[in-house]
């Protein structure tokens, strides 16, 4: 059924400030949208809630990326397009990169944004895995302040987050102080391209000599929401990638993800391939 | 309603519609151009792709205030004097449209890519193409097509 579309209204300040503003003004009764391609295809199918909508898309303010001598800061209005142009995406986060040109398709990447991905918060989002991998920090506004906050605590539940009703995801800032680490990042869907994962994994390890001294794994598609497997990197740090070692951190995966059976995949297989990643990035050591 | 002042194909147009209206609904219902398709509705298959600004956009999921003060192409606007564009003469010499319904999401899309990559790879193709989708061609004689368009320099 499709929305009666004289019902929905939509306005677009030129500012963030104006945003912010409106935000606080009346919290919970408007919808920030940016590229719209999730809120709009609720639209289409005539599903979609809030009436009343504030557009983000291409303010200035939210739409950059800043490279400091220490992190990359991304605006939440970066496009996918934006990150994968991005020369300093595209040398030092690689797992970023990768994971922006599997985001949809390129028609979506022009309009999709990094921080509607965020926030939109479906356990099956593409960026999710690499940003949690790289322990990203995300930069909340409203107009009583910033405040900063791990990516990793974000999402609360699924499709809860810590953001507030009359607050913006700003930005998203990752170290540049991964040299010596290694990447991994794969995504298993039905088909390469425009696919919804039917599960992800992004893992960023520094090991020396096959020893483990560090590991973050993010994933997607295996929680109710995206999130670090660190009971899994817990069973890993310290340890040397061993038979043994990779039996363990197999065996602990498969308790901490608690993926769900839907119309992509069942439950079974999903904590399978999880384990299945896993394995093939630490075997890559040997 | 929003009053939404837009270029479409070369032409300045002016037009009074709810804001949330879908940039697609505008070209075919309020503007009668009704290349762009309607295929899923979800920004899944490309039938309604088409260029704001130079980039590739899915009109089913563009809010026409979003749409405000920008310069849109669809698949009537690269029609040159009169004379099928030399991407739209390619698909038609190698057998790349049957049933049509993708086709204008997908010459626009060639359209996109061509401009980045003029002389693409296969695997360079196949990413550009691949939020279009066909059900009839299987897609070969779509890349034959897309590769005579390079051939012709037509991006240069």
């Amino acid at each position: 059924m499709r929305s009666n579309i004289t019902q929905y209204d939509l306005i677009a300040p030129n500012s963030l400030d104006a945003v912010l503003q409106i935000l606080a003004d009346s919290p919970d009764h408007y919808t920030p949208i940016a590229g719209g391609t999730e809120l709009m295809v609720a639209l289409g199918a005539g599903r979609l809630q809030p009436k009343k909508l504030v557009s983000l898309w291409n303010l200035e303010e939210l739409r950059f990326i800043e490279v400091t001598p220490d992190a990359i800061i991304l605006g939440a209005g970066t496009t996918f397009t934006d990150i994968r142009k991005h020369p300093v995406v595209a040398d030092e986060f690689s797992i970023l990169a990768q994971a922006a040109s599997w985001t949809g398709s390129i028609a979506n990447q022009n309009r999709g944004t990094l921080g509607g991905n965020i926030v939109n918060a479906s356990p099956a989002a593409d960026s999710p895995p690499a940003l949690l991998a790289y322990d990203a920090e995300l930069t909340l506004i409203s107009t009583r302040g910033a405040r900063t906050l791990p990516y990793r605590d974000f999402h609360l539940a699924y499709k809860e987050t810590a953001l507030e009703p009359d607050e913006l995801l700003h930005s998203v800032t990752i170290s540049r102080n991964y040299k010596g680490y290694k990447t991994y990042i794969r995504k298993v869907g039905t088909r390469n391209a425009q696919a919804i994962s039917k599960v992800a994994i992004a893992v960023l390890a520094r090991v020396n000599k096959g020893h483990i001294e560090d590991i973050r794994i993010g994933a997607a598609s295996v929680r109710e929401y995206p999130a670090r497997l660190s009971a899994t990197e817990k069973s890993l740090t310290g340890k040397t990638i061993t038979a043994e070692s990779i039996a363990a951190a197999r065996a602990t995966i498969l308790t901490e993800v608690r993926p769900i059976d839907d119309i992509r995949s069942t439950a079974k297989y999903r904590a399978a391939v999880a384990a299945n990643l896993l394995e093939e990035f630490l075997l890559s050591f040997g | 309603m929003s009053t939404i002042q837009l270029t479409v194909n070369g032409h300045e147009e002016t037009i009074e519609v709810p804001p949330m209206k879908r940039l697609l609904d505008v070209l075919r219902e309020d503007l009668h151009l009704t290349g762009a398709k309607e295929g899923c509705g979800e920004g899944e298959c490309g039938a309604c792709a088409v260029l704001i600004d130079g980039d590739l956009v899915n009109a089913c999921l563009v809010p026409i205030l979003q749409a405000e003060g920008t310069h849109i192409t669809t698949i009537e606007g690269l029609v040159i004097n009169e004379e099928l564009h030399p991407i739209q003469q390619c698909f038609l010499k190698e057998g790349g449209a049957q049933c049509g319904i993708c086709t204008p999401g997908m010459i626009l899309a060639t359209h996109h890519l061509l401009e980045r990559h003029p002389q693409p790879s296969l695997l360079q193709i196949q990413e550009g193409l691949n939020g279009n989708l066909c059900r009839c061609t299987g897609y070969m004689r779509i890349f034959n097509a897309v590769r005579a368009a390079a051939l012709t320099g037509v991006a240069e």
